[in-house]
């Protein structure tokens, strides 16, 4: 049973560690106890410097790995006693992923790369979804490309794709790493504004990791991770 | 299963040449299977039928004639010196009751009682030293298909008829309708017309053979409503011998199967199906590894797709299917391919071969080795498939 005290949050970290090499004399961890929460509207960057812990934390935040010690509540579940193949389902269901490098399936046309998470969770998809997919496609500003291979497309337009892959199941959390780091300044202002407004038209919760300040400033809030303990915790509520 | 096998068709269609090459050199063992089963089944049904074209499956004969010894009393020792009985020509005991029993067998379809014994075919000065085969040429014609080599006249053996082979109307310079004079060792003679020469290509057969009636051969050899051996025909011809054991127990006749009386015929059929066996099953293990290396080379590359279809809610077990699958339709594809290589081999033989004998293909061998060869293809997909499913996804979308 869901938690009625955070079921408002989407995320809820408490006490989060991570170590690698756990039991063997090279332990080393990497989180030490993290705390802290993102509410449905929240639109907020995850910062600091390489070697901070950033991608583990994502890591743990997508349910791609499995904390060390302390509890990770998605949606009011905890999660850190879920097996393999629930998480694999909650991380379906609940969870976009953005990537750096779009990360689309090669052998996939865009419109089946933006089906994608439809096709692995429920199988065929119905009218209604492959509308939403090319709604999407067009919100993205793709609709002409939605029967193009990956190959056929700018590096700008990959990451779009991505980003509507990611949006297809209405995630309650949308996890980007560095989403525009390797993208033009324009494009990279593209992406950013979709981020946007898929927060306010979806509500889905949007975590950034990044490494650029102009990038997190926009953002309504920056969380900032310096070796595996949040430093900061800033809202910039003049930006709404 | 539906997007799992979207996704495998999608990767082997992508993965273009690796998955041509690797479905060619499915075909080509698929093909060397399939031929090399089909020409040796062809080779072995043509030497049985040779061989079964001759003589029948099973024969029934009365049991070997033995001195009766009393057991010696108790405690006392018993030196024996033993003269063996002869073996001579006689009947099989009430013949028609054990052929009433042989008949009623579901495992019997035909049973054909012969009168056999030694003769003289005398023409002229000339004598011929022949063997007598006195049959009911109904129940013997199911027994062997003698009529098929009849080469002049026609296979009748009425009163005064006899049929006989052509080597032995050579060398008695016989022709249809000419008289045969033959005499027997208890000096009973009778004349019998040519009515028909046939030849087996079997040159004992052809020079010796003289088919007559059984009532004139009973006649001509002293045995007065007696018949010496019982032919008997089985459908499957690999029963045989369990057959025979039944007839020996039920009759207390001897009865020999047609694979005892050629053991070493038997021995070399079987040790030709186990090297085709042996030949089949190392070419389908070199298959199975060239399906496993071209899946494990596609899981390296892929593994980025891989941890990002996990990323996307993929589930472990789902993934494992993607290469199973992909096992599975090169097993199927590839051994479609090898089959029709194959049978084309076949027909080439067919047609432009030595012709020595004829390779039909069984209606079974494509279907079963097209089934072989998908499981063989899930089964040396598993481990490759198993490493993609355990595959991290942090790590796997990292790889670069």
């Amino acid at each position: 049973m869901p938690d009625p005290a955070v079921v408002q949050d989407v995320l809820r970290l408490q006490g989060l560690r991570k170590s690698y090499n756990a039991g063997l004399p090279t332990e080393a961890e990497v989180l030490h106890g993290i705390d802290f929460s993102l509410a449905r509207d929240d639109f907020a960057a995850l910062v600091g410097p390489s070697g901070s812990g950033k991608s583990t934390l994502l890591n743990l935040l997508g349910l791609l790995d499995t904390p060390s010690g302390g509890e990770l509540y998605l949606q009011g579940q905890a999660t850190s006693s879920l097996d393999d193949e629930a998480r694999t389902a909650l991380r379906g269901r609940s969870i976009g992923f953005v990537f750096q490098f779009h990360h689309l399936i090669q052998a996939f046309s865009a419109i089946e790369n933006v089906l994608m998470p439809v096709m692995v969770s429920r199988g065929r998809p119905d009218a209604a979804t492959v509308s939403l997919a090319r709604e999407l496609l067009a919100t993205v500003g793709l609709a002409d490309c939605a029967d193009k291979k990956p190959g056929e497309l700018s590096g700008g337009q990959q990451q779009r794709v991505a980003i509507a892959r990611a949006l297809v199941m209405r995630p309650a959390l949308l996890l980007a790493d560095e989403p525009t780091g390797n993208l033009d300044t324009q494009s990279a202002a593209g992406v950013f504004d979709l981020f946007r407004r898929f927060n306010r038209e979806f509500g889905s919760a949007v975590l950034i990791v990044t490494h650029d300040p102009r990038l997190s400033e926009s953002c309504d809030r920056t969380i900032s991770l310096v070796d595996g303990v949040i430093v900061g915790d800033v809202r910039h509520p003049t930006m709404r | 299963m539906w997007i799992e096998t979207t996704i495998a068709f999608k990767f082997l269609r992508e993965g273009r040449t690796q998955t041509a090459l690797i479905l060619v050199g499915i075909a080509v063992g698929v093909a060397v299977i399939v031929f090399i089963t089909a020409l040796i089944l062809g080779l072995q049904q043509n030497i049985i039928g040779r061989t079964l074209g001759t003589q029948s499956h099973i024969r029934v004969l009365p049991p070997d004639e033995v001195n009766h010894v009393a057991p010696p009393p108790p405690g006392s020792v018993q030196l024996l010196l033993e003269d063996k009985r002869t073996q001579r020509l006689r009947s099989i005991n009430n013949w028609l009751g054990v052929r009433g029993v042989l008949d009623q067998l579901p495992e019997v379809t035909a049973v054909s009682p012969i009168v056999s014994g030694p003769a003289f075919a005398r023409r002229g000065d000339t004598a011929l030293s022949v063997a007598l085969v006195g049959v009911d040429p109904l129940r013997y014609q199911k027994v062997i298909p003698i009529g098929d080599d009849i080469v002049d006249g026609e296979f009748r053996v009425g009163a005064g008829e006899a049929v006989i082979g052509s080597l032995l109307a050579t060398d008695l310079g016989l022709r249809i309708g000419d008289k045969l004079r033959l005499q027997s060792g208890t000096d009973r003679s009778a004349i019998l017309n040519i009515a028909g020469i046939f030849e087996l290509g079997v040159r004992e057969l052809d020079q010796r053979y003289v088919y007559l009636d059984y009532k004139q051969a009973q006649s001509l050899l002293d045995l007065p409503g007696g018949i010496t051996v019982i032919d008997v025909t089985v459908r499957d011809i690999f029963s045989a011998t369990t057959v025979a054991s039944r007839i020996a127990a039920l009759s207390g006749l001897k009865a020999e199967s047609w694979m005892q009386t050629n053991a070493q015929l038997m021995n070399a059929l079987t040790s030709q199906k186990m090297s085709t066996r042996m030949i089949s099953f190392f070419v389908g293990l070199s298959v199975a590894f060239g399906i496993a290396s071209v899946l494990s080379i596609s899981i390296v590359q892929r593994t980025r797709e891989i941890g990002i279809l996990r990323a996307m809610g993929t589930r472990r077990a789902q993934m494992l299917r993607v290469f199973l699958v992909q096992g599975a339709v090169l097993g199927f594809v590839g051994s479609f391919a090898g089959a029709l290589v194959g049978c084309g081999l076949v027909w080439v033989f067919n047609t432009f071969g030595p012709k020595l004998f004829y390779i039909p293909i069984a209606p079974s061998l494509v279907p079963t080795a097209m089934l072989l060869a998908t499981v063989t293809g899930v089964v040396s997909a598993a481990v490759p498939a198993r490493r993609a499913a355990k595959l991290d996804p942090v790590v796997a979308i990292r790889h670069a």
